[in-house]
């Protein structure tokens, strides 16, 4: 049985701890958002950052722990697609909101 | 490597073996397929950005959304994510039973979540708050509509492995089939960060 072949892509090696740890982060980080908005005791811009601050956590331990994107050889192709995809959406999604409150501001 | 000759391929392709550079080439392909699926969803997140506040006299989020629902929907799917991460570590170690569990249990949480999005939408719209009402609810439903579609197909290629790995066993072609399936599936499990962050949580503040 080939298990050569896929320990040498370097995005499925993981461990049982890996995977719990990972699991235990992911659960704190999303309960954080959802008691901050239950809640609602902070103001609207620390909920927001909490939010957003909560989520790119997550979304970073996903990849760390579930994914096991690192820097080694076999995932830094990855890596740098993953980088430059990133800097497609910041375009996309930056510039379309850019370009659509400017015209809601010209048409007000 | 580079000393194979052509007659093994052949026979061993009939055995379903691959070469070790046949995996990582496919693995990078469905990655660069995955940065495909991620711009998409960057830009229906940006539509729903943009249309998001546009009511059109229709409901809000805050009278729409369920929070402890929305914890049951995340629940489900972070649960699956971290399942189907140790059908990979029984696929490492060659443990065709618990690989065979574990897709199932996988596939059960899965589909916990696609009955429970779907339940959701009927009751929406059941009660004239389809897609039609307002641009905020058009955003609403093609955004998170897309990555339950997406979900679903991940249910199809579960049971569709599920035959394979009981059929052919752990064969290295099916064993990197697994291991696309598992970056699909975590990626789905990411996009439903931004949905929950984006779409249901800010939508209730």
């Amino acid at each position: 049985m080939g298990q050569a072949p896929i320990d040498s892509t370097g995005v499925s090696r993981g461990s049982l701890k890996s995977y719990l740890t990972g699991f235990v982060l992911a659960l704190i980080l999303t309960a954080i958002p959802f008691a901050l908005v239950i809640s609602s005791t902070w103001s609207f811009a620390v909920t927001l950052a909490g939010i957003f601050a909560a989520g790119i956590v997550q979304i970073l331990v996903h990849l760390h722990y579930f994914l096991h994107l690192d820097t080694t050889s076999a995932a830094r192709w990855n890596v740098l697609a993953l980088i430059f995809t990133l800097l497609i959406m910041v375009l996309f999604v930056g510039g379309t909101l850019w370009i659509m409150s400017n015209l809601n501001y010209r048409m007000m | 490597m580079m000393t194979t000759d052509v007659s093994t391929i052949v026979i061993t392709h009939s055995q379903e073996v691959e070469n070790p550079d046949t995996v990582a080439i496919q693995t990078f392909g469905f990655w660069i397929y995955l940065m495909s699926d991620l711009i998409i969803f960057s830009t229906l997140f940006a539509t729903f950005v943009v249309l998001g506040k546009n009511f059109a006299n229709g409901p809000t989020g805050k009278e729409l959304f369920d929070l402890p629902y929305l914890l049951g929907e995340t629940l489900f799917l972070l649960c699956s994510s971290v399942t189907y991460g140790l059908v990979m570590l029984a696929v490492h170690h060659g443990r065709k039973k618990r690989v065979l569990i574990g897709l199932a249990v996988t596939f059960l949480l899965g589909l916990g979540f696609v009955s429970m999005e779907i339940n959701e939408f009927h009751g929406m719209i059941a009660e004239g708050h389809g897609p039609d009402k307002s641009a905020f609810l058009s955003s609403f439903f093609t955004l998170v509509g897309t990555h339950g579609a997406h979900v679903t197909f991940g249910l199809v290629w579960l049971a569709v492995m599920i035959g394979q790995v009981a059929v052919k066993g752990l064969t290295s072609p099916v064993q990197s089939r697994l291991m696309r399936l598992g970056m699909f599936w975590h990626f789905l499990d990411i996009i439903w960060i931004g949905i929950f962050s984006i779409v249901y949580l800010m939508g209730v503040m």
